[in-house]
């Protein structure tokens, strides 16, 4: 038995991330699964992801300048 | 600059937890509220000028105005108005409040709160109740005569009953009404029915005519709302507590003039971040669509901002009645603002979550970075001056306010 037909005869085990409606039409079908709530960070907006980066930077600055001392 | 944001906010959230606002007295607004003159007019949100504003607070702007004495018809306040011969600024740059259009000029009584933690004075105009009230833009003669009677007569009964009163933490009655189902913004029911219990007794004992003293109790009696306008400086006491600290990210205001939505950071002193004010989706009195409603407007968001009203929905099932939505919606909206606060109020528990505390604190970041929004329940104004509340909904704050923070926030501080 190839790898692939092994795997389709295993129990599926589902982690679902962000969208309800997966899992939900998931568990429809009767398949057992986890849903996690996630979004991409700032919405997927790039402009606030950079800014958000740069606080996160600064702070690990910060903290590292903290520590040295 | 070597300042940990973890630590900063701390400090803020610290200060807000420590504060305790207790009403202080009742004088008129010339008499105690920092830089007001007599031709000054006090008004919600962030600053706008005359030409900018949304009909409710330009109808309020005239009632204010022939109210003072400023102008003797509406006709006579416009032109004064569009002449530049009356100032205008936010209640907000003067230690103050007001709910809806929240007008407030120099001769009207405004109670007195202290935060006996670090002695500063907040200030807010005194309920009018509901139907044709000046804080949703009417100024017929009715709402004149209210305020001159609110002038004359109830604002000078209650500050003799709170000189014989035992002293009102603000603290320990918002937490008495949230365990009593309100959320003390669009639900003030039990707020206003424990505050009636503090000072009738004292009313009855002061020296004014009979009749006054009904009168009065009368219309506390009657307006479930009264306590509304003492939430809000209460919760504008603690707020103010975190301004301004150095670094933090923590909102110190939430404010609507009807057209623009602004708040303001405690790390970010004195500076308006501001955006076009949303229409508040809820439900609407019989007879009235969406096209009837003004934009988003009030200070009243200053509750939201300290932990209170959407934040605290979850404390305030019967609310859904008013503001729209199911129980389980006013849950949710509880919970979700756990993910962008930094902490949990103290003071202020929700009883059916376990006595958690109030989600306290709102980090920009946490907004930016997650994107969600705080969740306001507020009243609804006509679009037209003078017709009053057409409902009552749920509103978000534009995303646009926290994103500008946080740039500014990033310009001012970091340096990488």
């Amino acid at each position: 038995m190839s790898r692939l037909a092994e795997f389709f005869g295993q129990k599926i085990k589902v982690i679902n991330l962000g969208i309800p409606g997966f899992a939900e039409d998931l568990k429809k079908q009767g398949i057992e699964n986890i849903h996690t709530e996630w979004r991409p960070p700032a919405g997927g907006n790039k402009k606030i992801q950079a800014l958000l980066a740069r606080v996160d930077a600064w702070q690990s600055q910060v903290k590292a300048a903290k520590g040295a001392r | 600059m070597l300042i940990d944001i973890q630590e900063a906010n701390a400090k803020a959230l610290s200060a807000i937890q420590a504060a305790q606002p207790v009403i202080k007295g009742i004088d008129t607004a010339l008499a105690v509220v920092p830089g007001m003159n007599k031709n000054l007019i006090l008004h919600a949100g962030p600053p706008i000028t005359w030409e900018k504003m949304s009909g409710p607070l330009k109808g309020a702007v005239i009632g204010g105005m022939i109210y003072e004495g400023l102008a003797a018809s509406p006709a006579e306040a416009e032109k004064m108005a569009a002449a530049g011969k009356v100032q205008f600024a936010p209640w907000h740059e003067h230690d103050g409040v007001g709910p809806m259009a929240g007008v407030a000029t120099a001769s009207m009584p405004v109670w007195i709160i202290e935060n006996k933690t670090n002695g500063r004075r907040t200030f807010c105009t005194l309920n009018e109740g509901l139907g044709k009230v000046l804080r949703y833009g009417a100024f017929s003669q009715e709402v004149i005569d209210r305020l001159k009677w609110m002038e004359a007569t109830l604002g000078p009964v209650l500050k003799a009953a709170l000189e014989l009163a035992p002293e009102i933490n603000m603290k320990n009655l918002i937490a008495q009404a949230l365990q009593m189902g309100d959320e003390v913004h669009n639900r003030n029911k039990a707020g206003t029915s424990l505050l009636i219990r503090e000072l009738a007794p004292a009313i009855l004992k002061t020296t004014f005519p009979q009749a006054d003293k009904v009168r009065v109790l009368e219309f506390l009696h009657s307006n479930d709302h009264f306590f509304l306008n003492l939430s809000m400086p209460a919760a504008k006491a603690m707020l103010q507590a975190a301004e301004w600290v150095e670094g933090s990210t923590i909102v110190t205001t939430m404010a609507r003039n009807g057209t623009e939505f602004g708040i303001r950071v405690a790390g970010l002193k004195d500076r308006w971040f501001t955006a076009p004010a949303a229409i508040v989706k809820g439900l609407l009195f019989p007879g009235f669509e969406e096209k009837d409603c003004n934009p988003d407007i009030g200070d009243s968001a200053i509750t939201e901002t300290c932990g209170l009203g959407g934040f605290s929905m979850a404390a305030a099932p019967a609310i859904v009645k008013f503001v729209g939505g199911t129980v389980s919606d006013a849950m949710n909206f509880t919970r979700k603002m756990y993910e962008i606060t930094d902490g949990e109020s103290q003071s202020f528990q929700i009883p059916n979550m376990d006595f958690r505390g109030a989600p306290t604190g709102i980090n920009i970041l946490k907004v930016c970075e997650k994107n969600i929004l705080p969740q306001i329940n507020t009243g609804i104004a006509h679009k037209d001056a003078g017709v009053g509340q057409v409902g009552a909904g749920l509103v978000n704050p534009p995303m646009k306010c926290f994103e500008d923070a946080l740039e500014a926030y990033v310009e001012k501080y970091c340096q990488n």
